[in-house]
């Protein structure tokens, strides 16, 4: 077998990352919104709520969640497939680290920018979506983007959970031809192929908002 | 029954203590780990920032593109890479000594940045004091240049520390015997998986917290002396 | 005819520091009021208090009145969302930083709030705001945004945007202190048509004392968080009663002549 043969199984492990990273990072960012924009809820038990989701999935390792939605949450009777399991936990995990990125953002709207609304006589809620989301979304994108590099190195853990994707197909390639070097190479170049698209795909996202000249670049740094 | 504790099954609670002691021999390993990993991530992430403002362009590329790599390819694919690989070379390692070898190799991406950030953030000016003053490179370095990047870089590297000491449990797959090894074996050896990973959940969770806020405290304690932290 | 605006004994602190101390003082309708003073002598705060953007801890205070403590007697520390929306209908406010919305057209900037909050619709709105913006000569900018703008042109489209709202009463808070001194002849000369055309009361903190003589039709003093002396523009430059007031006066008219000098040379 030559390194070329290696490529179909590698190619098709890589679908499975890419669709589980893209699926996990679009509920991921969901979550992040709803959890980071509940954090700051004058409500007690609404930011609380926040404030425990995003301690819990924070605070504890990501591979210790997965197995505990895989192996433990069975045993009490709840259980999806693999799939379904590795794209939950992921999504998880990714809202609530963006969470604290959505929550930072609209933090750092100048407090003069909030006293301009209320002067203006603007809603909390209305300033919330028309003042300061539309200027801190783009203050959000260069740290959402790390997170969605981030998110993709975290898929690899989801071949333990006997997702057939790009880690789990590496490892069945070498047991078959013990060729790690090869192998393994391909596999981290794959990976750092996908995650530069990933890149180029959160710069395009960030010059699509930064487009026209009400932030010029520089502006809000 | 392991390393001579043996478990108690009638109820989850008597589960969850019977089993303690065992995970405390597993923490013992994660806390290893991370310290090893973290050691090495210091020191050469440092080399790499060094190398990477070489004036030799060739080597300043090659490390920059080194770093990037790592940094945007995952932990575990880079550690089975270093757990089967070395030995075609002939370097056999411990299990143990191969994670912490990735967990450092991959942090001192990161570290090599935060370094780099810090270096950068030092104002030319204070290069050129330095130079006007005739005061020689090593002696720039370390007189001038670290005392300001220090404030800078505390805090970034501390949070690292963190996300490190989360990554551990990946060690388990080649082996380790850390904490969620030992939980994993014991799942299998009792059929009863929920007790000890969400023992495993509990004892991370304070232990991230506290080193977070810890991280927090020093970095307001730290004298922010004249450079802009932004 | 009752004041439009009543301060009755309002004490202001922040933290151990008393920044208005049984503070009175009345505005009548109409009436345009520039609060002169050195700076964290308590003037500013006198706006803040009046927009709801700082609450004060005791006294009396009404707008058009409306009294800031709501009828159930939850004082202005805790007077709910909804009777703070009512007090700010009557106010509105140019900020020294202009505080425009960045992400947002000039025309945008004017039309939002009248859109959003009088639910006004939305081409009458335009139609509005084109005609405010014509006044404050900046029509041909309305589809810039504020960062295309200079501070000068923004503060006018911060006037423009205050003025949309309707407000019986209009605060300014220090509106050219931000301004390149070049900028702020344009500045002042809206916020001057404003005073002569307009049955607005105006209250402006400002440093620019000959503007202050032209437009207003009372000058106030403060040192301290007090009103050390107030009066007739006139009278209150040329005659001044107090020593801190005249002590104030000189200090900062013999700063700013030299500057009005090099302005008349740089034209």
């Amino acid at each position: 077998m030559t390194w070329t043969q290696y490529l179909a199984p590698l190619l098709k492990g890589a679908q499975v990352t890419v669709m589980i990273s893209l699926a996990s990072i679009t509920f991921g960012v969901i979550l992040a919104f709803a959890a980071g924009i509940a954090r700051m809820s004058s409500n007690r038990f609404v930011s609380g709520l926040a404030f425990v989701y995003i301690a819990l999935f924070r605070g504890t390792p990501l591979l210790v969640q997965l197995f505990w939605f895989y192996y433990a949450l069975p045993l009490i009777g709840i259980s999806f497939d693999p799939i379904t399991t590795g794209i939950m936990t992921l999504s998880l995990l990714t809202g609530a680290f963006g969470a604290e990125v959505v929550r930072g953002a609209l933090l750092a709207v100048p407090n003069t920018q909030l006293e301009a609304a209320r002067a203006l006589n603007f809603s909390k809620r209305y300033t919330l979506w028309h003042i300061s989301m539309p200027q801190a979304i783009i203050e959000m994108m260069p740290p959402f983007g790390n997170l969605a590099i981030q998110n993709l190195k975290d898929t690899a853990l989801v071949s333990l959970i006997s997702i057939a994707d790009l880690t789990f197909q590496a490892q069945s390639m070498r047991n078959i031809t013990l060729d790690s070097a090869t192998v393994y190479t391909l596999t981290l170049v794959g990976y750092f192929i996908i995650a530069l698209c990933l890149m180029l795909i959160v710069r395009f996202i960030e010059m699509k908002l930064r487009r026209g000249p009400a932030f010029p670049r520089g502006a809000h740094t | 029954m392991m390393y001579g504790y043996a478990w108690d099954t009638t109820t989850p609670l008597t589960f969850a203590i019977s089993i303690l002691p065992i995970l405390g021999i597993g923490l013992l390993v994660t806390l290893k780990a991370a310290a090893v990993g973290y050691a090495i991530a210091l020191v050469f992430g440092l080399v790499l920032a060094l190398l990477r403002r070489s004036k030799i362009k060739i080597v300043a590329w090659t490390v920059a593109g080194f770093t990037e790599f790592v940094r945007d390819t995952p932990l575990l694919v880079q550690l089975f890479f270093l757990y089967y690989v070395l030995p075609d070379f002939g370097i056999v390692l411990p299990a143990f000594m191969t994670g912490a070898l990735a967990l450092g190799l991959q942090y001192s991406a990161y570290t090599s940045e935060v370094y780099r950030g810090g270096i950068d953030a030092v104002p030319r000016g204070q290069w050129e004091a330095a130079t006007a003053l005739n005061l020689s490179r090593l002696h720039t370095y370390r007189n001038i240049v670290v005392p300001q990047m220090i404030p800078r870089i505390v805090p970034a590297l501390g949070n690292y520390l963190v996300s490190m000491l989360k990554e551990t449990p990946v060690l388990s797959v080649v082996t380790v015997l850390d904490m969620l090894g030992l939980a994993n074996m014991i799942g299998e050896r009792t059929f009863e998986y929920l007790v000890p990973l969400s023992m495993v959940g509990l004892i991370f969770l304070p232990m991230t917290l506290i080193c977070s806020a810890l991280i927090y405290a020093v970095e307001r304690a730290l004298p922010k002396t004249g450079i802009p932290l932004r | 005819m009752n004041p439009i605006i009543r301060f009755q004994n309002v004490t202001k602190r922040f933290g151990a520091l008393t920044v208005l101390d049984n503070f009175n003082f009345e505005v009548q309708r109409g009436e345009k009021v520039t609060l002169i003073g050195p700076s964290g002598s308590g003037k500013s705060t006198v706006l803040r208090i009046l927009m709801t953007l700082e609450p004060f801890q005791d006294g009396l205070l009404e707008t058009d009145g409306i009294s800031y403590h709501e009828p159930n007697g939850r004082g202005p520390f805790k007077a709910s969302e909804k009777h703070l929306h009512k007090i700010r209908c009557n106010v509105g406010m140019v900020f020294q930083s202009f505080n425009l919305f960045p992400h947002m057209t000039v025309l945008r900037n004017v039309v939002e709030a009248p859109v959003a909050v009088l639910k006004m619709k939305r081409e009458e709105a335009e139609s509005r705001a084109t005609e405010l913006l014509r006044m404050v000569g900046l029509s041909d900018k309305k589809d810039h945004f504020p960062s295309q703008l200079s501070g000068g042109q923004q503060q006018r489209v911060a006037i423009a945007r205050a003025l949309a709202m309707r407000p019986r009463v209009l605060l300014f808070d220090e509106p050219t202190s931000a301004l390149d001194p070049q900028l702020v002849g344009e500045v002042l000369g809206v916020i001057r048509d404003l005073a002569s055309e307009h049955d607005l009361t105006m209250l402006l903190v400002t440093h620019e004392m000959r503007f202050a003589r032209e437009v207003s039709d009372r000058v106030c003093f403060f040192d301290k968080g007090r009103i050390v002396e107030q009066g007739e523009p006139e009278r209150f430059f040329s005659n001044p009663q107090q020593p801190r007031t005249r002590e104030f006066l000189s200090s900062i008219l013999g700063e700013q002549e030299p500057i009005r000098e090099s302005i008349s040379c740089a034209r």
